[in-house]
């Protein structure tokens, strides 16, 4: 199966069978190897056509891309400093290079320091290897002066310099592809080469026995052997780090010191004084961007003018040309109070009777009104009433959801491409080793705004199973993801300030104590914090787009049938009277405990299948303001959407997942009715 | 003078002397930072956060980790 070259002289026979073999294995991999952040993503999409995100960030492609690039199985991998297994992502990219044919190393130019230690290792294995040398731009900007060619020579294999950015030099990534060789690999590990010898004969496979060698307890265990030895990993380790300190000396020159305006953002992003009015400032923005221009202004328009007032009026009104209907208008003054009610039947449709419908048009025309359309029919009202299938969906995800996500995830995709994130983690690290989590977990949960369900999956990044566990509790009880944001940022705008004040006090604390109290259960220790800074860039544009785009479209692809599966099962719920029953059990709990109207129980319903589903079901409600906060307090802390208890599930296994799930309906209510209790 | 490296100021400039054992010291040793290295402090936060910078190369040491490194400072 390996297409190792072994290097052993002695094992001819064993190599040209290695070799047999490779040549029967049809299609071969291709694998992107490198360092966190230096354009293995750009890469890959060129190649294959396909979208793989890009950031600026390190943790970003925790799980693997693949596609077909001519004759070979393409893969994306996460950015790792070396090939061995000390967190997620490096087993999962060790396995990938493991079985990989041919490697395309990417190598940050600007880093090499860095990035050679996975270089040298990738060629110490005996792979196949050409190097990628990326972000040739930058390096011409700040006068940096690599000589490719003695690099090359001493590597052994050969050289590409990219821009991938702006595409420059992937015409000879084909070239790349082809020439990829076996590099010039280590000789002054002596002492090792005896432990090496030992184990290739039982192992037969270079790769595998150089990262036995290197202390990789998973693949230690696989050959069933007797071995570890940290002593020798950090000996081989130090030595090969000194190889690359001494390559970087041969090759690498300065012309002027660095110094420009970005790496001194960088800093000021840090530093307490500037940091914490810079993250104030990163917040407002985000705030009059979203919500406030996005979610008030603009979500007004297109929910209540274009969804509401065009849309389902005329999808109604054509409708009820065929069936029979009430319809109620009601007279809104200036601030939205009823004025003026007036119900008009149309038994036979509204085309039977001109006489009616043209005095239901004098009523309302010209006036502030809001119009309800009741179906006599258990049909129609499934598809166009109060919870049409077709109706609600539509104006809730096009015109109410649709512009919200687009505004999240441009946001959040302004902040990723800025290197923002990482200095944010430092930041607030600190603080965070308080609760049982080191600043990395920022990450995770930043993008838990963006959907709970990718950030659960982003857990992978912290360092042990304790912190894993925290944060995806923290995720799946506190944070509520875009859609469901959204909705709670129109509801909690249109309540004051106060309302917003409250809502966010009890989730931040609500959050602090899950946390503190799942450090002090969950046994063992947290890892430190150890996080490569990437520069501070301006986001580009184009990139911006490119990721908005495809986060909205995914996110409409997810949401989509669940929202009319959902609005089928409330409708189907409602028909039958289940509905009914349902508002009735939870009762105790709704309007004793939480003081909301019966109905609100809908919205829990609805916030089992999706979370913005949910909270989308409070907007029929008449709530006055400090029930909109109990409501939208309830519905966050409540349990989280399908996707991401199913992704929770894989993730953290039944038990976690299943006490995590029952949790957050405990909490949820406790929590609620105590506020409840408080404010009103 | 010999010190923790939770210990050190901004700008100061740094030799390696005692890493932590275990996985995290080939962590380290990967981003170059191994005993009898010099590097540079670039910032120190609140709480004893750290930010080591070494050519192009930043790194953050989270307050716990830096208390377990000593250092020499240049004089
Ligand atoms: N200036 C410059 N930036 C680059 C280049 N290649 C990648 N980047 C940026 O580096 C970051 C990481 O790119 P990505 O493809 O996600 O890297 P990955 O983590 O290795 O997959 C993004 O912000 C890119 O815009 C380049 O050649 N020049
Ligand atoms: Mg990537």
């Amino acid at each position: 199966m390996r297409s190792e070259r072994a290097n052993s002289k002695t094992n001819d026979t064993e190599q040209e069978l290695e070799e047999l073999i490779l040549v029967e294995k049809k299609t071969k991999s291709l694998v992107l190897v490198g360092n966190p952040n230096v354009g293995k993503s750009l890469i890959f999409n060129y190649l294959s056509g396909m979208y793989a995100e890009v950031s600026n960030f390190p943790g970003t492609t925790v799980s693997i891309t693949s596609a077909n690039y001519k004759d070979y199985q393409l893969y994306d991998t996460p950015g790792i400093y070396g090939v061995s297994s000390f967190n997620d992502e490096e087993r999962v990219a060790r396995d990938i290079i493991l079985d990989g044919d041919v490697i395309l190393n990417v190598v940050n130019a600007l880093n090499l320091e860095r990035d050679l230690f996975l270089t040298l290792q990738l060629i110490d294995m005996g792979k196949r290897v050409s190097v990628i040398l990326n972000m040739m731009d930058e390096v011409k900007k700040k006068k940096l002066r690599i000589d490719t060619k003695k690099l090359s020579e001493i590597l052994g294999v050969n050289i590409y310099e990219t821009s991938a950015i702006k595409k420059i030099g992937f015409e000879k990534l084909d070239e790349a592809i082809k020439s990829a060789k076996v590099g010039r690999q280590d000789k002054p590990i002596q002492p090792a080469v005896g432990g090496l010898k030992e184990i290739y004969e039982v192992v037969k496979v270079k790769s595998h026995s150089l990262l036995i060698l290197e202390g990789d307890k998973e693949l230690t265990k696989q050959y069933l052997l007797n071995y570890h030895n940290d002593d020798l990993r950090e000996e081989i380790y130090i030595n090969r780090r000194n190889r690359v300190n001494e390559i970087v000396d041969l090759t690498e020159s300065e012309d002027t010191k660095q110094g420009i305006f970005f790496s001194k953002l960088g800093r000021l992003c840090l530093n307490p004084v500037s940091g914490i009015p810079i993250l104030i400032l990163v917040l407002a923005l985000i705030y009059f961007f979203v919500g406030d221009l996005i979610s008030q202004r603009l979500v007004n328009y297109t929910e209540n003018t274009i969804g509401k007032n065009y849309f389902e009026y005329w999808t109604k009104t054509f409708i009820s040309k065929y069936t029979s209907v009430d319809i109620t208008a009601k007279i809104l003054n200036d601030n939205n109070e009823v004025i003026d009610q007036k119900t008009f039947h149309f038994p036979n449709g509204i085309d039977s009777d001109h006489i009616i419908y043209q005095s239901f048009k004098n009523f309302s025309v010209n006036r502030n009104n809001e119009k309800s359309f009741h179906f006599y029919h258990p049909i129609p009202s499934f598809f166009f009433g109060e919870f049409g299938v077709i109706t609600m969906t539509l104006t809730y995800l096009i015109f109410l959801l649709l512009p919200l996500v687009i505004a999240f995830y441009f946001s959040l995709a302004l902040l990723e491409d800025s290197g923002y994130l990482p200095r944010l983690a430092a930041l607030v690290d600190k603080s965070f080793t308080k609760i049982g989590l080191n600043g990395r977990a920022i990450i995770p949960i930043i993008l838990g705004f963006g959907c709970v369900t990718m950030a659960t999956i982003t857990t992978r990044i912290l360092g042990t199973e304790r912190e894993k566990s925290i944060a995806t509790a923290i995720l799946q009880f506190t944070i509520p993801c875009s859609a469901q944001l959204a909705v709670i940022a129109v509801l909690l705008s249109g309540a004051g300030l106060k309302a917003i004040l409250i809502y966010s006090f009890v989730i931040l604390l609500v959050m602090i104590l899950t946390s503190t109290i799942l450090n002090k259960i969950i046994p063992g220790q947290s890892s430190p914090l150890l996080l490569d800074l990437p520069p501070m860039r301006i986001p580009q544009l184009n990139n911006v787009f490119k990721k908005t785009y495809y986060r909205t479209i995914g996110f409409m692809k997810e949401a989509t049938p669940w929202f009319f599966v959902g609005a089928a099962g409330i409708g189907l719920m409602q028909l039958t009277g289940i509905l009914e029953i349902w508002h009735e059990v939870l009762k105790p709990f709704t309007v004793q405990l939480l003081q909301l109207p019966k109905e609100a129980a809908t919205a829990f319903v609805m916030g089992m299948i999706r979370r913005d589903f949910g909270a989308a079901g409070l907007f029929e409600l008449d709530l006055t303001a400090e029930q909109i906060v109990i409501a939208l307090i309830t519905i966050t802390l409540f349990v989280p959407c399908i996707a991401s208890f199913v992704i929770m599930l894989k993730e953290r296994g039944w038990k976690q997942g299943l006490i995590v799930w029952s949790g957050t309906w405990i909490f949820a209510f406790l929590i609620g009715g105590l506020v409840s209790h408080i404010i009103i | 003078m010999q010190f923790t490296l939770d210990k050190a100021t901004r700008g100061q400039s740094l030799t390696i002397d005692l890493l932590p054992s275990g996985v995290i010291k080939s962590q380290l040793i990967r981003f170059g930072i191994m005993e009898g290295e010099k590097v540079t402090c670039l910032d120190r936060l609140v709480g004893g956060t750290v930010i080591l910078q070494k050519k192009r190369l930043e790194i953050a040491l989270g307050c716990d980790l830096a208390k377990s490194i000593m250092v020499t400072d240049e004089k």
